[in-house]
């Protein structure tokens, strides 16, 4: 079998397991998928590889009672096993009293993340690719290290009550990190495309390396609260720990940053600065994503922020059925719209700042006003009368994205960012905030 | 994304209390039972993959053919959430041709076609980057062990005890919770066996059985007029044991302001105790910012150790081969080679080793086929080594690897992981209490929390999950909002004292993340109660 089916070879796979099932309810869900990358430091490649990778998950219900079992092999007797054993174990699992049955068939929407550029990718290419990368970072006292990784793949699913759902999808994404030889430099970048044809290490690796030189003599600044320019890399892993915590059980459970006294939620609040638009969009073009969950609801076009007031949170079938509302399926994508302005002109803007182009180590302090703490890095600049006067030397914050966002001086234009946290993607705008608390210095580099 | 993986297999949001990767797929629990491929069959699959790659020009192969089983259990209050059973089986084939690494898997492969075409495959990734290389690859000579094997010694394997079992353990914790003032709580038990062979052209044909266990749980306690919550997560250590860590023993037991656990945990005394202290926390006083001299339990310590001293002295990362996602690291060769590098106070000795029975990095050899050991990377407060593997040890002069090389699934690519790194006890007997008794103006911290430490290992800040403000030689009372920060180098010189051996305790992490594509390793980090005088505590309360 081909690790890639296609949409027909998918339903008709699905549709052979589904026939075999005896339960009550039968849910399948099918992924392919082949992994290439390569990996490189001290300007040489160091390690690299493939991976290919399939597998079945059956889910089979007798009244709540679920059991779910899977397998790697596809011929028919494992079929029938896989299926078998799926049913032994539901038999024997306790009730299941969130268990909401299958879905009927849905409606999708249509949304194209697969690219034959990245499908047809071979080592040769990703070495290639990254010869470029080295032709610029690797020269001249200075020392790289990057990573290029490929994916290509489907995931489909199907249900005993005939809802059939398919998406196949491409990545690839590269960062790079450049230092200077003497260690007083550091410059990073990061790219994220479903399209390979859009990956341009040269020009991505350029960037890193003007950041490396123009960091090195960095001086320290005393901590305290500062207005920054956030870069999109720096503030997608701020936004990225308010958007996991945009679920409607948490916030009514009161155990949540959403959660307010007595058992009521911000749901409707405004809690952020009216410039902020927060939505996720399955068919959005420069960042494209499954228009169907996990459980097989439709992903839609939903606001999540609206003018700095919390339209929606996310709710599961079970939570949205105890609370009486319409299910909201947690999104695959999330967009922050931006404003006008360039970066360019938002340092031109500003009299006494810091540039901060990308943040590190980021972890929860306080999930109540969830504060969380990171340190900067790989280039950090001090921002006077407009210009750049500086490097300075990183700085270790506490600061809530909640905070951050009533704080909200300037946006600008959104584009498509990798977190360097979780590698998720999201559309981000540039953002300069006032006031953002930097509580000690660090010596790194 | 793995943590969504692993929310969307358990249907639980956890809400920020760890990070946590799944690797494999969902299984039935019956199918762990059987004791999967047999060794002839497992040495046939690697010796085709061996004569593959040889015939393709790799000048050395390695095989590992892995299976993988996990099995979740995931409950809260009165509910079971989900029973996860996954089970991952395939094979990973690394070589080196033409000077340079290559490395291919494939899910499934039983036949001796599949684990030929994996190393075929993984001979033209490294003749492709090849071009890319400035200096061949420099491999530490190892000798072939022939055919051997190890097994993780534990008592009761637990995927052996029933799920009734673990689900009737789970929900009595909850009830025990909810019956002393927890208005929520989630409990997990994470079990894990790794059944791996690995094979080498060396002449290593080695067969090993691991097993590793986690009892968790998080308990949240509401004010509901101020809206304000409080948690505490459990006490326990993630451990290279079976079930047997959840056997109750007295002897395992460290009473004190509360009762920690050595290797044996008792759940439901550690969640009746949690639930009382998420609502003391409630109430308790916010502490004041300033210095402290901090008494850190061994169950907070452990990832103080594993962030500033495990990570800065992984060799790959000294060198710059993870400068582009963990960092780089302060320790630097030079100040190896200085001989005089002042790591910490003489009372600091910090060890690496990969063979303490009941540990996380405990295996017969590692997942390159260096049999494991135990060394010395801080002695009496100067550094004197780091953590290196096959392909490092020539830059340091040494002739041998340290044997603490890991991969986390068939499917990745082994490289240099930490293997357990302790703190030594102090030589001299002190207790807890005696400790405490001359401490002026301190902090107790029990259990770990929050983290974060920069890209060199400079900077770093901690929190807890249990605070006692010490004045005068005695605990006075519970402190909230606590963080404290330091630079490592400043921290472990202000390290004035460590408890003796009687002391002693592990604690770990279940899921240290590192590399590119991310891995995951187990790793443990032992301790007595140590004191470090005159740390900067912040206070971490905002208002949103």
């Amino acid at each position: 079998m081909s690790v890639i089916l296609s949409e027909a070879e998918a339903k008709a796979l699905l549709q052979k397991v589904i026939k075999l099932s005896k339960a009550d309810e039968c849910e399948a869900n099918l992924l392919g998928e082949i992994r290439g990358n390569i990996r490189y430091a001290r300007n040489e490649v160091s390690t690299s590889g493939s991976l290919i990778n399939k597998n079945l998950v059956v889910q089979s219900a007798f009244g709540k009672k679920v059991g779910v079992a899977t397998i790697d092999e596809f011929d028919d007797a494992s079929l029938e096993k896989v299926v078998r054993r799926a049913e032994e174990l539901a038999r024997l699992a306790p009730e299941n009293p969130e268990y909401m049955g299958v879905l009927e068939p849905q409606q999708y929407g249509k949304s194209n993340g697969f690219f034959e550029s990245t499908a047809k990718i071979t080592p040769e290419v990703r070495a290639e690719a990254v010869a470029k990368s080295l032709a610029l970072s690797g020269q001249n006292q200075l020392t790289s290290a990057g990573f290029l990784e490929n994916r290509a793949g489907f995931s489909a699913m199907m249900n005993s009550k005939g809802l059939f759902a398919y998406y196949p999808s491409t990545g690839v994404n590269f960062s790079l990190t450049v230092r200077t030889d003497d260690g007083k430099g550091s410059g990073y970048v990061i790219r994220g495309y479903n399209d390979f044809s859009r990956l341009d290490t040269e020009a991505a690796s350029r960037i890193a390396v003007q950041k490396a030189r123009g960091s090195v003599g960095a001086k320290a600044l005393e901590p305290g609260k500062y207005t920054v320019i956030l870069e999109p890399t720096a503030a997608a892993v701020l936004l990225e720990s308010l958007y996991y915590d945009m679920d409607a059980r948490g916030a009514d459970e009161g155990r949540s940053s959403f959660s307010k006294p007595g058992g009521k939620t911000r749901l409707g609040e405004k809690i952020v600065d009216e410039r902020v638009n927060i939505y996720s969009d399955p068919a959005h073009p420069e960042l494209p994503a499954a228009p169907w969950a996990g459980d097989g609801q439709p992903q839609k076009r939903v606001s999540w922020i609206e003018k700095g007031v919390v339209k929606n949170l996310a709710y599961s079938r079970y939570w949205a059925q105890q609370k009486g509302v319409k299910p909201l399926p947690y999104p695959g994508n999330m967009i922050m719209e931006g404003g006008t302005a360039s970066l360019e002109e938002m340092i031109k803007n500003t009299k006494k700042g810091i540039l901060v182009t990308k943040l590190w180590y980021i972890r929860p302090v306080d999930p109540q006003t969830l504060l969380m703490t990171g340190l900067t890095r790989d280039g950090t600049f001090y921002i006077e009368d407009g210009k750049i006067k500086h490097p300075i030397k990183n700085f270790r914050f506490n600061e809530s994205p909640i905070i951050m966002l009533n704080n909200l001086e300037t946006l600008g234009k959104s584009e498509r960012v990798v977190s360097t946290e979780s590698d998720q993607s999201y559309m981000v705008p540039p953002m300069k905030i006032r006031e953002f608390t930097f509580s000690s210095l660090s010596d790194a580099v | 994304m793995k943590r969504r993986d692993f929310i969307q297999l358990s249907g639980l949001g956890i809400g920020g209390m760890m990070m946590i990767p799944v690797l494999g797929h969902a299984t039935t629990p019956e199918s762990f039972l059987d004791s999967g491929m047999d060794v002839a069959v497992k040495k046939r699959l690697a010796d085709a993959a061996l004569n593959a790659a040889k015939s393709k020009g790799a000048t050395y192969t390695d095989v590992r053919i892995g299976r993988y089983l996990n099995q979740y259990v995931i409950t809260r209050e009165n509910k079971v959430q989900n029973i996860v059973n996954t089970e991952s089986y395939g094979v990973g084939v690394r070589v080196i041709a033409d000077g340079c690494w290559g490395f291919a898997a494939i899910v499934d492969a039983k036949t001796e076609r599949d684990t030929a075409k994996a190393a075929e495959e993984a001979v033209a990734i490294a003749k492709a980057n090849a071009r890319l290389m400035k200096s061949p690859v420099i491999l530490a000579p190892q000798n072939g062990y022939g055919e051997v094997s190890w097994k993780a010694p534990i008592k009761r394997n637990a995927f052996e005890v029933p799920i009734q079992e673990k689900v009737d353990l789970l929900l009595g914790v909850n009830d025990a919770a909810m019956k002393n003032g927890a208005n929520y709580v989630n409990s997990i038990l994470f079990m894990v066996n790794e059944q791996k062979y690995f094979a080498s052209s060396d002449g290593s044909y080695i067969d090993q059985d691991i097993h590793r266990m986690w009892p968790i749980f998080a308990v949240t306690c509401i004010d509901p007029k101020t809206g304000k919550f409080e948690t505490r997560q459990s006490l326990s250590a993630p451990m290279g044991m079976g079930y047997d860590y959840l056997q109750v023993n007295p002897a395992d037991k460290v009473t004190g302001i509360t009762t920690r656990y050595n290797m044996g945990y008792d759940m439901l005394e550690d969640v009746t105790a949690a639930a009382q202290q998420a609502k003391e926390k409630l109430t308790a006083k916010s502490v004041e910012a300033g210095k402290y001299d901090l008494v850190l339990d061994p169950s907070h310590l452990w990832l103080t150790i594993h962030e500033s001293v495990g990570h800065p002295l992984e060799l790959d990362r000294v060198l710059g081969y993870e400068a582009n996602f963990a960092g780089t690291s302060f320790a630097t060769l030079d100040k190896l080679k200085s001989g005089n590098f002042n790591y910490g106070s003489p009372q600091v000795t910090l060890f690496a080793d990969k063979t303490r029975e009941g540990s996380l990095g405990a295996v017969g050899w590692d997942d390159e086929g260096v049999k494991t050991k135990r060394w010395d990377l801080v002695k009496d407060g100067t550094l004197v080594n780091y953590q290196a593997i096959r392909d490092q040890v020539h830059i340091l002069g040494e002739k041998e690897s340290h044997g603490c090389c890991y991969a986390d699934s068939w499917s990745s690519v082994q490289f240099q992981r930490m293997p357990n790194v302790s703190l030594a006890p102090g030589k001299a007997p002190l207790s807890v209490k005696e400790m405490i008794k001359d401490v002026k103006k301190g902090i107790y911290i029990i259990g770990d929390g929050s983290f974060s430490i920069d890209q060199q290992r400079y900077n770093f800040q901690f929190g807890g999950q249990l605070f006692y403000e010490i004045k005068d030689g005695e605990i006075t009372g519970m402190l909230k909002d606590v963080a404290y920060q330091s630079n490592t180098q400043e921290f472990w010189n202000s390290c004035v004292q460590v408890c003796d051996e009687k002391d002693f305790r592990l604690g770990g992490s279940f899921f240290d993340g590192k590399g590119q594509p991310s891995q995951s390793s187990a790793v443990s980090h032992g301790s007595s109660t140590a004191r470090f005088n005159g740390v900067n505590v912040i206070n971490t309360a905002r208002k949103i």
